[in-house]
């Protein structure tokens, strides 16, 4: 069986899927990429079905080994990689021979970036999927992010993939925003038109208490009209929360399924891998639009996503 | 029955405009309804004390339709008889290490931490919800003599097992996460656990009585 060998596993590597949806009533939220968009491209390259899990690495990435070699493809944030030394093209597959080393370095200019390799990363699936979820501990390589030493399995490749790129085109569609679209969040008559006026006027820096469950946001406060109590219920992925001092906190893939704070707005589905790429001291924006448009934006990209042929170059 | 859009691809139903039982019921009844009979669309749904938030796959419907599919839904799930609840009891050592909160929440109330155990430990909770972390259970509602507000600042690290409660409720914390509510206690069983059906020790609906134990029985009853 190929192997996969972390020598160094970067700041936060974790096993991912798509996640495991549906388990609402045990309290389970879904994990999964927290791009998953990159992820599925990624397994497109290495001839994998969308859901095949790779590797999630943050910030900074790692380094491996492939003593029987591998088909890998990186893609989501630019990591600097190497193979043998020799820097790599991201968006592409890339047939490495046995024994090659795969380094990735700093971010260029994103959060996170993947490492798709053909077969998948093989684990024991917990309740359907590869994905750890690391408040719990619970699925991927022992519920945990890698640590040298780590050694995982790949699963055979289905098909051999060609060497194809994807287009600029298409990655400009899917580029990282800074300024996101969201709806109407169900408690934004808690916040007053000056309020929600400031929300929408100001701009947020991602602070560097954000993780997988959510993104703490540095800017002005936003206060909720507080004789408005709500009771605790369930939330989005993409909710931002307001805190009872003021801070917006966006709602990520690990995130808690429940809340009793006021949603001023959530981000839009289209949007929703790209606050997966939003890292730390990045300055971002809300910009509100409807359900109808956020619907058809969100039919539109799962419209390309599910042509592989028009995503090459 | 009040809709509200969650986000573009989640609504939330409101069964109910307080915390209580019979709004409860609503929200067991829909859910059991959705289980047995899954639309396409559906992905995600998520029971809390008067609401449930649905989740759908937006490239097969709008909200618009959901509504509709929802609204039929609750027509027929009041037609629905929910069985019997389980009833599952947990042991728990108070005070001490394993509750760092105890003497403060009896402070607070004018009261020994002996009666705190005893007020807590005498009553049966209603399972409202499942949510925060895979396995944790809301419980209500907990007696207005020991309600505490939570911690103003959480703690980075609560202990798995731990015994708290917060407002009128009480939980136990099944992972060791970061956690704002006062820790009166623990209990030396698993609350989830993935080998067993259901992995949930704590399951929506059940009904809870927590049974003071000694430390020794405690040391006993602990995982190896």
């Amino acid at each position: 069986m190929r192997r996969l060998l972390v020598e160094s596993p970067g700041l936060l590597t974790t096993v991912q899927d798509l996640g495991r949806e549906g388990y609402g009533p045990i309290g389970l939220s879904p994990s999964g990429a927290a791009d998953p968009v990159a992820l599925r491209l990624g397994n497109l390259l290495v001839g994998n079905g969308p859901g095949a899990a790779g590797l999630e690495m943050t910030l900074l990435g790692g380094s491996f080994a492939f003593p029987e070699g591998a088909i890998i493809a990186i893609v989501g944030a630019d990591f600097g990689a190497t193979v043998n030394g020799r820097l790599v093209e991201m968006w592409t597959p890339h047939t490495l021979p046995p024994g090659a080393k795969l380094n990735l370095g700093h971010t260029k200019n994103f959060a996170r970036c993947y490492l798709a390799v053909a077969g998948g990363i093989q684990v024991e699936p917990f309740l359907g999927s590869a994905s750890t979820h690391l408040l719990s501990g619970l699925g991927g390589h022992e519920g945990r992010a890698m640590r040298k030493g780590d050694v995982l399995n790949l699963g055979v490749a289905e098909i051999q993939p060609r060497a194809r790129t994807i287009s600029q085109a298409v990655l400009l569609s899917l580029k990282p925003r800074r300024i996101l679209r969201v709806t109407e969040g169900p408690q934004s008559d808690q916040f007053s038109e000056e309020a929600k006026h400031s929300f929408y006027r100001s701009t947020f820096r991602v602070s560097e208490e954000s993780d997988r469950m959510g993104l703490r946001l540095a800017g002005p406060a936003v206060m909720a009209d507080t004789t408005g109590q709500m009771i605790t219920e369930g939330v989005p992925l993409g909710a931002i929360q307001i805190t009872p001092s003021g801070q917006a906190i966006i709602l990520l893939v690990d995130q808690q399924t429940a809340g009793g704070y006021p949603k001023i707005a959530n981000v839009i589905g289209v949007d929703l891998h790209r606050i997966g790429q939003l890292r730390p001291h990045v300055e971002i924006r809300f910009e509100q639009t409807s359900l109808g448009v956020a619907r058809s934006l969100w039919v539109e990209q799962e419209g390309l996503l599910s042509k592989p042929e028009s995503l090459f170059a | 029955m009040r809709f509200c859009a969650a986000s573009d691809q989640a609504v939330l139903v409101y069964l109910g405009e307080e915390i209580g039982l019979p709004a409860h019921e609503r929200v067991l009844k829909l859910l059991e309804a959705l289980q047995e009979k899954p639309p396409v669309w559906l992905r995600n749904v998520q029971p809390c004390y008067s609401s449930l938030m649905v989740t759908f796959d937006l490239a097969l419907v709008d909200d618009a339709e959901v509504k509709a599919t929802l609204r039929e839904l609750e027509q027929r799930a009041q037609t629905i008889r929910l069985p019997k609840p389980r009833t599952v009891e947990i042991p728990v050592c108070y005070g001490e290490e394993f509750g760092p909160d105890l003497d403060d929440v009896a402070k607070m109330h004018g009261l020994k931490p002996s009666q705190v155990i005893q007020i807590h430990s005498s009553q049966t909770y209603h399972a409202y919800f499942l949510g925060f972390a895979p396995g944790f259970a809301y419980l209500g509602d907990l007696p207005e003599e020991i309600a505490t507000p939570r911690l103003e600042s959480p703690r980075k690290v609560v202990p798995a097992r731990s015994v708290a409660i917060a407002g009128r409720q009480t939980a136990v914390y099944p992972f060791s996460t970061p956690g704002g509510w006062r820790l009166i206690g623990r209990t030396p069983l698993v609350l989830f656990r993935t080998n067993q059906k259901p992995m949930e020790l704590i399951s929506i609906r059940d009904q809870v009585r927590f049974r003071p134990i000694t430390r020794e029985q405690f040391v006993k009853l602990e995982p190896t």
